[in-house]
Formats: structure tokens, C-alpha cells, sequence
């Protein structure tokens, strides 16, 4: 295991799974049989509630309490699609923009800021480089949640929360990406191809954005990706920070929607709105994890070899 | 396999440089140290800084009369003491004991399945069942909160048509299984892609020995696989455990479908985070953080500690 799953050399992506080609025994199909059937009826557990979260999206708020949950009953997708962004003076609007906003330049800067980190780690040496990346690893141990209550207590103690910096700021702190970028560099990146830059009067800076940058693309995606969903999913920090819907991000907004919802009680259109809300909401990210799978395959393979 | 401990990155780096890289080094050190310097500004920013802040908070008092005065260790001393924090330390540790191995199976039996070549659509499994995690937290924790629901979520559709009564999902004693199945939803397939990973990353010469000496698939997963499978299973284990200690989204989100059952300290962060914006207790929020951390470091530590030991045997 001298390369870990990550390997920069096997195309653009690394790929574990094509990584290894294995003999089978041919024309064996009741092998087949049972572990399919056991696959696709967990299948049906995962892919079950998304389904309810659809269908339920094409209701109207009567076929929503009198049909049943899991089959169709009139389409009303679009009306409720309509009534979703309308609520509110267009609220859901905001808030699908304050997401879109946070989870992208916290994405680009956070794999912006791992890919440098990552590659002066990976490629200098410098007095204290490994006590600070000995910091940098042991800090993956602390979860977000931990994390956001301090930050919020320093941070209203400055006069800094309620504004998208005091979510984005945070959010651009990736330990694992500059872990992930690091082990990615010292193979994708050659020295000598360093050295060689350096002796045709390549200034350091130019080195890292004309040529390291490039070879780094795949990881640089890989942990692009990963921040992205992370920020796109992210509740408690902005929950604590926020104060204002005009600054919430969809979880909050509609997480706030729905206990409105529950508290008049009864059958109010609210429901339909977060319903169909909470489908607009996954299904970006839904189409994103499918089409780029070979990069958060990669980013979890590298996960599982860290160890 | 056998570098994949919690020491592989830093021991490879010590070591690699030789004599000619040394001296590059020592000319491009700067250059080095300023490429990691933005991300390490924010980190001492944003991650190191709040931490320190909090630390100092938590051994400060606010009271009525004479403002903030220094404690010591008092808030931590009554955190110890404060039954509502223990109970929701206890109660996600029970928690823990249900979720983790069952879902840690799950994902290991998929993953075998998967790396197996044994079934068809592999590619579609192994999409469908990662999906969920793509979903937020917070809409994974709605949605099952309607499915639970009596007023139109399918569970009572099919008892309504079988005339029984809908089963309650958000009761006192149903409440920790039904947060549990969310978070099993949620998280099942990311274990399942890092298990498969570690499978895949398995020279493939080892399989082959196995299937010459007459061993079926079966065999070779429970014999071959599984040991070499130890240090990835740790790792999901240590990453399951943190996040259940932090449980915070789906109580919060189902505390309006049953606020009875949930209430104020239902988990540790769900109490905390009361205290610092229902009551304003601050410097307890701050105190009962780092208890919290403490428990999750201890845990962590006793499940790595568990895990050598076996190794050993």
C-alpha cells in the first residue's frame, strides 16, 4: 500500500475501483441471484423516503392528508413549485441564494487554501512544519458541532455574527482537505519537475499556479466537492450565527417552515411548501454526487486508508 | 494495507527527504511556509482561536450581583454534577451501542457484496445507497419526520387500511430508535464506499492464494477480507462515534413533532445549545463543550485502545 487509492498516475481521476481487475468464473449467474435480491431490497430502504419526498412534491394539500404516501394522486408539482418561491415576499428565493453563495466560495476558497497548504507541506521544508501539521491531523477529530458554539462565542464577542462572512469564514477551514492534499501532492507533483522549473528562472509562485496546480486538479475537485456538500448541509453553525432570514440558508429557513408548520397545527399549506422546498433543495446536490462520482469516490478511498 | 494506521502521513514525510532535496529545501523553506501560511492563518482564525476563547470562558461566572467573576473549575465541577447533561451523555451513549455496530454492518455486508463481483447492477447499488448522503441532515430528519407522522405519512396510510392503530414512531421509548434509523439512512452508504475502497486497495494475489486453496466467496470474505478490513472498520467506527455524540439536528428537528418527549437536554448538544441561547448561560455552554469534548476523546481513545488489543490477540 505504498500508494494509497489515491494515484495521481491512473488517469485524471483516481479511481480505486478500476484499479484492480479480478477473474470470474464464467457462466455462474445463481451466484448472482441472492445478493441481488438482498442489495435491492435495502435498495428500496434508501431510495424509499426520496421516492415519498417526490410524490409528495406533486400533491396538492388535500391529496397530500387523503391518498396514500406512496403512490401519485393529481400533479401539482408546479403549482406547488410556484407557491414554495412565492411564500413568504420570495423568501425561498433568498435563501436558496445565501446557499448557492456560502457553499461556493467556501468550496473554491477552502480547496483553494488546502491545495496551497497541502502542496507547501508536501513539497518544503521548513522549521515546525511537521508539529503544525501534526495540529492540522489531529484537528480532523473535531467535528463542526463541537466547533460552532465557541466560534459563536468569539465571534459575537467581536460584533461579527449574522453576516455570510461568519458562516463562510469558518467553512474555509478545511483540515482534511490539506490533509488529503498533501499525500496527493508528494505523488502527483514531481520534485525533479520542480527543480527543473526552478533552473529555468521559474519564480515559486509561478511553479505552484502554471504547473503543481494542474497536476493537483482531481484532488482539488475531490475536496471542492466535499466542502461544498458540507457547507450546503451545514445547520448548527448557521443556525447559532444567523439571526436574520434574510442571511439563512435553505436547512434553516426550512427547518424554521416547518416548525411553524407544526405549530398551527392541523393541515396548513405550509406543509406542501417545505415539502416541495426540501426537493428543491436536494436535488442539486442529488445530480452532483451522480455525475461526479469518480471524485468522491476517490476523496472517501483516500479517507479509508488515512486511517 | 499495513501502513493504513493513524500514523501513516507523517513518518513518509520525515523520512523522504535526501541530500539533494534537503538542500532545495532549505533554499525554498519561505517559499514553503508562505504557501501554507493562508490556510494556517485561518485555521489559528477560525479553529484555534474560538477553542482558546471558549477555554477561557468556561472558567468565568456571570451572576446577578458583582458581574463576571473568575471560578476555576466550578462550571466544569457542576457539569459533572447536572443530571440533565449526564442523562443526554448517557442517552446518546445508548444510542451509540444500538446505531454504530448496526450500521458498521450494513455497510460491511454491502461492501462485501459489492467487492465480490456477485451481483448485478453493481454501479446502481452502489449509487442508491450512497445517495441519502448527499441529503442535509436537516431534510433527512423532516422528511422522516413525515414518514413517522400519523397525518399523511405512508407507515399510517397502510394501518389505517389494515385497521390498527398507527404505530407511534416519536414516543418516549420509540424516539432513540427512530433518530437512530434517520442517521442510519443518512450515513449507511458513506461507510459502505469507504469500506469498498479498502476492499478495492486489497492485492488482489491474496484472493486468488484463497480461491486455489478451494475457499468460496463466503470464506474469502470472512477470512481474507474481513482482518485486512480492520483498520478502514476502525476508522468509520471512530468517525460514527464522534458523530453520535453530537447529535444535535434530529432531536432539534423533531422537538416540534414531540416536545414532550425531546425537551430541553435530550442530547448533550441539544442542552448546551439551550444554555447558550434560551438561557443566556454562556460560560456553562462553554464548560459543558468541553466536558462533552472530553467524553468523546475518552470514547474514542477506549474504541482505538479495544481495537489494538484485539489485534494483538
Amino acid at each position: 500500500m505504498s500508494a494509497p487509492t489515491v494515484t495521481p498516475d491512473a488517469g485524471a481521476a483516481a479511481t480505486p475501483v478500476e484499479v484492480r481487475r479480478r477473474a470470474e468464473a464464467p457462466g455462474s449467474d445463481k451466484g448472482y441471484v441472492f445478493p441481488t435480491l438482498f442489495m435491492l431490497a435495502f435498495l428500496v430502504y434508501f431510495l424509499m423516503p426520496l421516492a415519498w419526498l417526490f410524490i409528495a412534491s406533486t400533491k396538492s394539500l388535500d391529496d397530500l392528508f387523503s391518498s396514500f404516501g406512496l403512490w401519485f394522486s393529481g400533479f401539482d408539482l408546479f403549482d406547488n413549485i410556484g407557491d414554495t418561491f412565492s411564500k413568504d415576499d420570495g423568501v425561498y428565493r433568498t435563501w436558496l441564494r445565501n446557499t448557492l453563495l456560502y457553499s461556493f466560495v467556501s468550496a473554491v476558497g477552502a480547496a483553494l487554501l488546502a491545495a496551497a497548504g497541502g502542496y507547501g507541506f508536501a513539497k518544503f521544508q521548513f522549521k515546525g512544519k511537521n508539529l503544525l501539521f501534526w495540529f492540522v491531523v489531529g484537528s480532523v477529530m473535531v467535528p463542526t458541532t463541537a466547533l460552532a458554539i465557541p466560534t459563536y462565542l468569539l465571534f459575537s464577542e467581536l460584533g461579527f455574527t449574522n453576516n455570510p462572512l461568519s458562516i463562510i469564514l469558518p467553512s474555509l477551514v478545511s483540515p482534511f482537505g490539506v490533509y488529503l492534499m498533501r499525500i496527493y501532492a508528494e505523488a502527483a507533483v514531481p520534485s525533479d519537475l520542480i527543480e527543473a522549473a526552478r533552473i529555468d528562472g521559474a519564480g515559486e509562485f509561478r511553479i505552484f499556479g502554471k504547473i503543481a496546480f494542474r497536476l493537483l486538479a482531481p484532488a482539488f475537485v475531490t475536496v471542492l466537492l466535499f466542502n461544498f456538500v458540507a457547507t450546503w448541509n451545514n445547520y448548527f453553525l448557521p443556525l447559532v450565527m444567523l439571526s436574520e432570514p434574510r442571511w439563512y440558508p435553505l436547512t434553516v429557513g426550512l427547518a424554521q417552515w416547518n416548525s411553524q408548520a407544526t405549530a398551527s397545527g392541523g393541515a396548513t399549506s405550509a406543509f406542501t411548501t417545505v415539502i416541495t422546498g426540501s426537493l428543491i433543495s436536494v436535488v442539486p446536490l442529488i445530480i452532483a454526487f451522480v455525475f461526479l462520482q469518480r471524485y468522491w469516490q476517490s476523496g472517501l478511498g483516500a479517507g479509508g486508508v488515512k486511517g | 494495507m499495513t501502513q493504513a494506521t493513524t500514523t501513516a502521513p507523517a513518518p513518509a514525510t520525515a523520512r523522504v527527504p535526501g541530500g539533494r532535496r534537503k538542500r532545495a529545501g532549505d533554499r525554498h523553506g519561505v517559499a514553503g511556509f508562505l504557501f501554507t501560511l493562508p490556510f494556517i492563518a485561518l485555521f489559528l482564525a477560525a479553529f484555534i482561536a474560538p477553542l482558546a476563547y471558549a477555554l477561557y470562558l468556561s472558567v468565568f461566572r456571570e451572576q446577578l450581583v458583582g458581574g463576571t467573576t473568575f471560578v476555576g473549575l466550578d462550571n466544569y465541577t457542576e457539569g459533572v454534577k447536572d443530571q440533565q447533561f449526564t442523562d443526554g451523555v448517557i442517552r446518546v451513549a445508548l444510542y451509540l451501542l444500538i446505531q454504530v455496530p448496526l450500521m458498521l454492518l450494513l455497510a460491511l455486508v454491502f461492501a462485501l457484496i459489492l467487492d465480490s463481483g456477485k451481483v448485478w447492477l453493481p454501479k446502481l447499488f452502489r449509487v442508491g445507497i450512497f445517495v441519502p448522503y448527499a441529503v442535509p441532515t436537516v431534510i433527512a430528519a423532516l422528511m422522516w419526520g413525515f414518514l413517522y407522522g400519523r397525518d399523511f405519512g405512508p407507515f399510517a396510510d397502510v394501518a389505517d387500511a389494515i385497521n390498527v392503530p398507527p404505530p407511534d414512531f416519536l414516543s418516549q421509548n420509540t424516539m432513540l430508535f427512530s433518530i437512530a434509523n434517520v442517521a442510519t439512512w443518512t450515513y449507511t452508504g458513506y461507510n459502505m464506499i469507504i469500506l469498498y475502497a479498502a476492499l478495492r486497495a486489497i492485492p488482489s494475489e491474496l484472493f486468488e492464494a484463497a480461491a486455489v486453496d478451494g475457499a468460496g466467496a463466503v470464506r474469502t470474505a470472512i477470512h481474507v477480507k474481513l482482518p485486512l478490513l480492520r483498520p478502514a472498520l476502525l476508522l468509520c467506527a471512530i468517525f460514527s462515534v464522534i458523530g453520535s455524540f453530537q447529535l444535535f439536528t434530529e432531536p432539534q428537528i423533531f422537538y416540534s413533532l414531540a416536545p414532550e418527549v425531546i425537551g430541553k437536554a435530550y442530547t448533550p448538544n441539544l442542552y448546551i445549545w439551550n444554555l447558550a441561547f434560551a438561557d443566556q448561560r454562556l460560560n456553562y455552554a462553554a464548560a459543558l463543550s468541553f466536558l462533552l469534548g472530553i467524553v468523546v476523546f475518552v470514547v474514542s481513545y477506549l474504541v482505538m485502545n479495544a481495537a489494538r488489543r484485539q489485534e494483538a490477540r
